[in-house]
């Protein structure tokens, strides 16, 4: 009999009236699944396919909007729809247990780490005083964190990323509960980090026999982790099976598309063009750590610290590393968004980073940007024309009087299509599209003064994976018929043999590594991009 | 009669101006698909709705004030030019003539028809008898002996039959108007069903109703009774609606241009720039806001005491004292606006639309127009609507501690400083403080609660 039984599982969005009436909408339909002890169950889907809704839905935790309509849960012995509520506050963190994607807000920041996690101590085992500590000081030990008897003591901000994860999963681990609800655990972790967290969710559930429900989009992480597969779109479990058969032989067309929209590992031929379009050398920013009433300049934090590499017309170079790594922070000392504390940038034989503001003008039309988040690159209070039109405008592109204004009106529906939406898409407002359809309209914006450049500060790693490989072949196809090159900023290795020509790897605001693509990720010298090529998920079946 | 001589003061002008300027905004809003969607949630609710309406008529009365003129003096035998009255009127005061017209000796109580005070009167007998008179004015159309209470009653059916009437036919002309504006768009009733019309209707049905009441019966008695100098309370509450509606608007608009400029420049510029603004706010609101207001408003006074040929009119003098204590009031207010858009400025241009901007070589001043201020409007219009509340207040506090606006000028805040005396006699003369509460209460609640739905939907943590 199986740990957790989930059946018919329905949840709706009720029928509303008033203004806006709209009729009831079912968001999860009738799904169900089962895990057994020490099991994991891995649930994937894209954004809005209901897979956060049902980890809600088990333990009733739905905001009130949303009402169950039909199915079962049981948990043991347990059915947990009949539970009044204050039985089920006996079952979560009791029985079962959650954990969040954001560490960062899940911890609250006033508490030290042993009143966080006493805190449910406390609350179910009835602990105190010297009994607790000891409690919490055993959970901090068994998740991994370092100096645990010391750090009982911290705040959050004291945390990283990653501690931070490990303290959620004390937390959730200190009632022993049967059931461990995991909700993109990782997503906000970097590689290194992420495999870290993911062997430690491994060994508990095979030191405790803890099963585990863990949720996510990212393939890798699947064939890595899980015993079982269900995947989720719409609502509904399109295809729910043993994790080796179903990477050996998807059934369902939408299960095969999420493990082919996985890039593939193929290198392209490198470039040979004599003279670099970009070069920088030995760059260095480092921001002023002001102190005291006077703002007397105490120190410099060293974001960039000494970089040098150069890009060629037609070229890919992907800049690779973790978070604060310093990597963003180049792509913005290049646009002179931020002022360079040493070192030289030029483009085109022109040394730019020494230009002020409207000198470097003629350039802002030949490098352009392309940013990570599709809901803020763009001013939510603009329609889509005057997104595009602004640059045109003030870099002197766009025309104003008669025939020529049909003529840029033209030029605007051509860029829209050419991206891949529809040229009435002109008059909407951004918060009509979605991440995808964003990102291309950022796209059609950058490309849309004719740039050499554009600098992709992790554009493809806010976007689900099927969409974030339509935006790739967007923009090598864009990259083929313009001869555009490319700074492409990311953390994700997976993507970088399918885009880059060549590849510069990032830690503490240096290169420790740079290369052709294939020579960096098939022999890497340097042991910090070993670590990193080590901590990316693979899909073994595929190879 | 047909002669007058409109005399529009200062404050008139910028009413006018103030009302025009909302027609234009309205207008404006009117255009943006986004804004109009926030606004209609705004009205949808039956409360946004019922409080907005009340607003506007305390606005109406606020603008009926704010028409000004002078009557002529009677000419003197052989003389041609005409003379006009010192006295300077504006409609409401001719709307609410039978009202205004009626002093009294002194006090009187609410609906009462002999005064509060006893006075020696001489009877035909020749005997002196200490009594209660009779009022002069409220109640003399009854005989003697006659109660009034019955009185009362009947005029107040009478009204309330007139208001009914008045209510119905508005009610229709309504209905007629939405069934005329749904046939040109070809919806009918469906246009503006989306209104919460049963809560609009029953709130201008209960304005009217009240309004009529009050003309009918404010002609016959002293329906919150006279003060001290026997002027009617009523009428003096009344005729403090523009004072404190045009103290809200006017202090809250001052601080604007302050608080926006310079909140979003120190925002958005940093540097020196965000040091010296820093410094200045700093240092405003470290001084004792009522301290710095009643200096300013005694600087105010010497200069119209030395200046006094600029002022020919009590109303000019009042008038100019009134505007000042406005300005001082929006001088030294702007600075936890200013605060807000401060840091609401660095936290929207680290966004990535800015930064995008700012990659395609846009100028500065367009970006703070186009990319940064639609972007904080939402907190501005939100502090906007809670500022007016709280001047309407800070009115009321500061007249009451005497540094408020001219004693001859109607205003909530001299009527509370009046009660100080009136409350602690005995018998207690209550009326007056309780008629500046309750119209000062219903003001500030609706302005409140209309507060309220307006940041509910445009606050981007609600909207979501």
């Amino acid at each position: 009999m199986a740990l957790l039984h989930v059946f018919n599982l329905t949840i709706e969005l009720p029928a509303s009236t008033g203004p806006d009436a709209s009729p009831a909408r079912s968001l999860v339909k009738g799904i169900g699944f089962d895990i057994d002890a020490g099991e994991i169950l891995a649930l994937v889907g894209e954004s809005g396919s209901g897979k956060s809704l049902t980890a809600l839905a088990l333990l009733r935790l739905l905001p009130d909007a949303l009402a169950i309509t039909a199915g079962s849960v049981r948990l043991g012995d347990n059915e947990l729809f009949s539970f009044s509520e204050s039985e089920m506050n006996r079952v979560r963190g009791f029985r079962a247990a959650m954990i969040f994607q954001e560490p960062q807000s899940a911890l609250n920041p006033v508490k030290t780490l042993e009143q966080q996690v006493g805190e449910v101590l406390t609350l179910h085992k009835k602990l105190r005083g010297q009994a607790r500590r000891q409690a919490v000081l055993g959970l901090l030990e068994e998740v991994g964190i370092p100096d645990a008897r010391q750090r009982l003591d911290w705040y959050p901000h004291q945390l990283s990323g990653g501690q931070k994860q490990r303290v959620m999963i004390a937390m959730a681990l200190a009632c022993e509960p049967d059931l461990l609800i995991a909700d993109e655990p990782t997503t906000a972790l970097d590689v290194t980090i992420q495999k870290q967290i993911l062997e430690l969710l491994n060994q508990l559930r095979r030191a405790r026999g803890l099963a585990v429900l863990l949720i996510t989009h990212d393939m890798g992480v699947v064939a890595e982790m899980a015993d079982r597969v269900a995947v989720m779109r719409h609502g509904d479990i399109l295809e729910y099976r043993p994790c080796q058969e179903f990477f050996a032989a998807p059934q369902h067309d939408y299960s095969q598309q999420l493990i082919h929209s996985l890039p593939k590992r193929q290198f392209r031929p490198h470039i040979t063009e004599p003279q670099p379009l970009l070069e920088v050398d030995n760059l260095k920013v480092w921001f002023p750590q002001r102190q005291g009433i006077l703002q007397r300049v105490a120190g410099y934090t060293k974001a960039v610290d000494g970089v040098s590499f150069s890009i060629h017309k037609g070229e890919t170079l992907a800049l690779v590393g973790e978070s604060g790594s310093g990597k963003s922070t180049v792509g913005r000392a290049i646009l002179a968004l931020e002022a360079a504390t040493e070192g030289r940038v030029s483009f085109d034989g022109q040394a730019i980073s020494e230009l002020d503001q409207k000198a470097f003008l003629p350039y802002r039309k030949r490098i352009q940007v392309i940013f990570q988040d599709p809901f803020s690159s763009m001013n939510p209070r603009m329609t889509i024309r005057e997104i595009l039109a602004e640059g045109m405008r003030s870099l002197g592109l766009a025309e104003t009087s008669g025939q020529r204004k049909s003529r840029q009106e033209e030029k605007l529906s051509q860029l829209l299509v050419r991206v891949g939406l529809a040229a009435e898409h002109l008059d909407r407002y951004p918060h009509e599209f979605s991440g995808g359809q964003r990102q291309r309209i950022a796209i059609a914006r950058a490309i849309a003064v004719e740039p050499e450049l554009i600098i992709c500060d992790e554009p493809t790693s806010a976007l689900d994976v099927s969409i974030r490989g339509q935006v790739m072949e967007l923009l090598l196809e864009l990259q083929r018929e313009m001869g555009l090159s490319y700074l492409f900023i990311t953390h994700d290795l997976s993507i970088i043999p399918h885009l880059a020509h060549r590849v510069a790897v990032m830690k503490n605001g240096v290169l420790v590594e740079q290369g052709l693509c294939d020579q960096v990720m098939n022999q890497p010298q340097d042991p910090y991009t070993q670590a990193l090529l080590a901590a990316a998920p693979v899909i073994q079946a595929l190879g | 009669m047909a002669d007058f001589k409109l005399t529009i003061l200062w404050s008139d002008w910028l009413i006018y101006l103030l009302v025009v300027t909302l027609a234009i905004f309205f207008i404006n809003l009117a255009r943006d698909a986004v804004t109009r969607k926030r606004w209609r949630k705004v009205f949808v609710s039956p409360l946004g709705s019922a409080s907005f309406l009340v607003i506007v008529f305390y606005v109406a009365i606020a603008l009926l004030d704010s028409v000004h003129f002078r009557l002529p003096l009677q000419q003197l035998e052989g003389s041609d030019t005409v003379h006009y009255s010192q006295e300077v009127n504006s409609l409401l005061d001719l709307t609410l003539q039978d009202l205004r017209g009626n002093d009294e000796k002194t006090y009187s109580e609410p609906f009462a028809i002999y005064s509060f005070a006893k006075e020696n009167r001489t009877l035909d007998s020749g005997q002196v008898v200490r009594d209660f008179p009779r009022l002069e004015h409220a109640g003399s159309h009854l005989p003697t002996g006659k109660p009034a209470s019955a009185d009362i009653f009947e005029r107040t059916m009478h009204a309330l039959v007139v208001g009914a009437l008045l209510t119905l036919a508005l009610w229709l002309l309504i209905w007629v108007l939405r069934w005329g504006l749904g046939l040109s768009s070809g919806q009918g009733l469906q246009a503006s069903a989306w209104l919460p019309w049963k809560s609009i209707l029953l709130t201008l049905g209960a304005l009217v109703l009240v309004s009529t009441w009050v003309m009918q019966l404010g002609g016959y008695y002293h329906i919150l009774g006279t003060n001290k100098v026997g002027q009617d309370v009523l009428f003096q509450a009344i005729k403090a609606v523009r004072t404190g509606v045009l103290i809200g608007t006017l202090a809250t608009l001052l601080t604007l241009p302050l608080a926006v400029g310079l909140g979003i420049a120190a925002g958005y510029f940093k540097g020196w720039v965000d040091d010296l603004v820093q410094y200045v706010y700093t240092t405003l609101s470290s001084i004792p806001g009522i301290l710095l207001i009643a200096a300013s408003v005694l600087l105010i006074d010497v200069y119209i005491e030395t200046h006094p040929e600029q002022f020919q009119l009590t109303a000019e003098r009042a008038d100019f004292q009134f505007l000042a204590l406005c300005f001082i009031l929006g001088m030294t207010s702007w600075t936890g606006l200013c605060r807000l858009l401060r840091a609401e400025t660095l936290k929207v241009s680290q966004l990535d639309y800015v930064q995008a901007a700012r990659a395609f070589g846009v100028s500065n001043g367009r970006i703070i127009g186009k990319h940064i201020l639609p972007n904080v409007t939402h907190i501005v219009l939100i502090a906007l609507v809670l500022d007016f509340s709280g001047f309407v207040l800070a009115e009321a506090i500061l007249s009451y501690i005497g540094v408020g606006v001219d004693p001859s000028m109607a205003s909530w805040g001299n009527m509370i400083n009046e009660a100080r005396a009136e409350l602690s006699r005995e018998p207690v003369v209550w009326w007056s403080v309780a008629a500046a509460f309750s119209m000062m209460f219903v003001l500030v609640l609706a302005a409140n609660l209309f507060a309220d739905k307006v940041r509910d939907a445009f606050d981007p943590r609600t909207v979501g």
